[in-house]
């Protein structure tokens, strides 16, 4: 059975077509990049597949089980887990509620729990506590726990997006542009930090991205989208060398020369 | 014992003030105003939770308070109160002594209720629309008990003077002083509890961001209709605690001004801050008081003191902050964070 399958989906808003028959087959463990110029769609896929909109016609099968009408957060519990292109952190929150409260789905306790301060509760929370301490660690956030995230540079705060997504403990993590406003210094990093991320907790990533140095030193296969097509799908050389993509990309040489 | 102070130093303040107010050792008149600052202490830092630490904009606090006001006035009357529209008393009139708790407990959960009016719009919308909405709620409030004639419509309902009076002869202890110190209590204690758990602070994600909280695992529609239930049972308990300190209780207490009052509070303490809510709760009663001498020039004065507030400090007193992180010296004895680890 694949981790991710969707099967013929298609997106529209109102009367604009924003994906069109869309199909992918992760069968977990891999690193899928997802690409294409700007408005291709790419982040309106993940917003499909996190269940931030339901797709118009398709299915999203995640371990064999649909998706679709499924509320964001039920979708998280199932193991889906992802970052922002424009990073989304709570900012009043420190850096350490921040990676609490993202296990927020599975704390396993109710109000009356966290009036009465419960054994049940002290359970829960010491697990909370437990993975938000251990992030921390391996994410090399510690310094930073009791921080607000708006104070942290850049490169900090997109590794405190993914340390968030991974305390929810995701079975396939999504990367929306990860690199995005990343200076080369950090971009290395990132490419080491994804590769490492993917051994350690044993996932599979699927990212978009725009900086093609990251796309192709971590894609084992990618994916590109134009106008909400899938134009083509490969291996990052045969990517490179595909057709349609640099027309994608630079537009054709007769429209080039009109 | 030191995670506790709080709670010991609560209680030796709540019995020295009963023992004193039982001994007349301050009037009638003080003894009143303590009552209010309990009831605003209540009022300010449940609607803290919607205004502060979810950061919705709810202004119609005060139907909510009409609602629990009501339920508990009417259940009391009813229940222990021979009374000319619901007849003779059901229970002997001494059993509520005991059974207040329950029947202001009701009263809140009625209010509860009433909060699910805007609990279940806020799903779709939020910010100025549901501002709207909170507000349509409070009128639908106030105009409907001002049209059903059974409960005295406009010309208010009374008759909780008898339930009082009917716990002082059980005991002769100032009865509704103990009741409102015990919720006011309470009332920090359950909120204390809540902002400060993991599953609390769901409320401060939606707050910094909806859409991140809804995709990072929060629960968001149920969040809401918690922090809404929460904060107007609350404020229903508030309303029927109210509702005995005079005895007697109309629609027109319980409009949009109410509702701005209470709101002026929780601003002045600040947002998201409970030490916050219970400061400015006490000050902005004694300040009404202090300066009723001006009359009608109060309500130049006050607003203008608001108006100042907001263009030098417009965070509130504390903002966002509590006691423990303006003194941490209070955190050796005052823990505000009970840390599980």
């Amino acid at each position: 059975m694949a981790l991710l399958e969707i099967r013929n989906m298609t997106h529209f808003f109102g009367g604009l077509r924003a994906v069109y028959d869309f199909n992918l087959r992760l069968e977990g463990g891999e690193l899928m990049g997802l690409i294409g110029p700007n408005g291709a769609g790419k982040t309106t896929v993940f917003n499909l597949v996190c269940g931030f909109y339901r797709p118009t016609e398709g299915e999203i099968l995640f371990e064999g089980k649909e998706t679709a009408g499924l509320r964001p957060h039920a979708v998280t519990a199932m193991g889906i887990a992802r970052t922002f292109q424009n990073i989304r952190l709570w900012n009043t929150l420190p850096v350490y509620d921040n990676l609490c409260i993202s296990q927020h789905f599975r704390l396993g306790y109710g109000l009356k729990d966290a009036l009465l301060r419960t054994r049940r509760f002290t359970a829960r929370e010491k697990n909370v506590h437990k993975t938000a301490e251990e992030l921390l660690e391996l994410m090399g956030l510690r310094h930073y726990a009791q921080e607000l995230p708006g104070n942290l540079p850049y490169g900090l705060q997109r590794r405190l997006e993914i340390a968030r997504a991974l305390a929810t403990r995701p079975k396939l993590l999504l990367l929306d542009e990860p690199a995005a406003g990343m200076n080369p210094g950090e971009i290395d990093q990132l490419i080491d930090l994804i590769r490492w991320i993917r051994e350690q907790f044993d996932l599979t990533v699927w990212l978009i991205e725009h900086h093609m140095r990251v796309v192709m030193s971590v894609c084992e296969r990618v994916q590109v989208l134009d106008f909400g097509e899938t134009i083509a799908d490969g291996s990052p050389e045969e990517i490179k060398q595909n057709r349609r993509v640099i027309q994608a990309y630079l537009g054709s040489e007769e429209l080039s020369h009109a | 014992m030191r995670r506790s102070l709080g709670l010991w130093l609560y209680l030796l303040f709540s019995v020295v003030l009963i023992w004193i107010s039982h001994h007349n050792l301050i009037n009638a008149y003080l003894q009143l105003v303590v009552m209010f600052i309990g009831i605003n202490i209540i009022l300010s830092s449940s609607l803290n939770i919607i205004n502060g630490y979810m950061g919705e904009f709810s202004c119609g606090h005060a139907g909510f308070m009409a609602v629990g006001a009501y339920v508990t006035s009417i259940l009391n009357v009813w229940l222990f109160t021979s009374d000319r529209v619901f007849g003779p008393p059901l229970l002997s009139p001494s059993a509520a002594l005991y059974l207040f708790p329950v029947t202001l407990l009701a009263g809140g959960v009625a209010a509860a209720l009433a909060g699910l009016l805007v609990a279940i719009p806020s799903f779709r919308t939020r910010g100025d629309y549901l501002a709207i909405i909170t507000l349509a709620v409070n009128y639908i409030v106030k105009s409907s008990v001002e049209n059903i004639q059974a409960i005295g419509g406009a010309r208010g309902f009374m008759g909780m003077r008898k339930v009082v009076n009917s716990m002082r002869d059980v005991a002769d202890l100032p009865w509704v002083m103990i009741w409102i110190l015990v919720f006011t209590g309470l009332t920090v204690w359950i909120i204390h509890r809540f902002v400060n758990s993991t599953y609390g602070k769901g409320i401060v994600a939606i707050r910094d961001d909806e859409i991140a909280a809804e995709i990072m695992g929060v629960d968001t529609r149920n969040m809401k209709m918690i922090a809404f239930m929460l904060s107007s049972g609350l404020a229903g308990m508030a309303g029927g605690l109210f509702a005995h300190i005079l005895g007697y209780i109309n629609p027109g207490t319980f409009t949009i001004m109410k509702s701005t009052e209470v709101m002026v509070m929780v601003y002045l303490g600040g947002m998201g801050s409970l030490s916050g809510s219970v400061l400015s709760a006490v000050l902005f009663t004694v300040l009404l008081e202090l300066l009723r001498p001006l009359q009608v020039i109060k309500w130049v004065v006050v607003p203008l003191l608001l108006i100042v507030l907001m263009l030098f400090r417009p965070e509130g007193l504390l903002g966002n902050r509590e006691l423990t992180d303006v003194f941490p010296r209070l955190r050796k004895w005052f823990s505000s964070s009970e840390k599980v680890s």
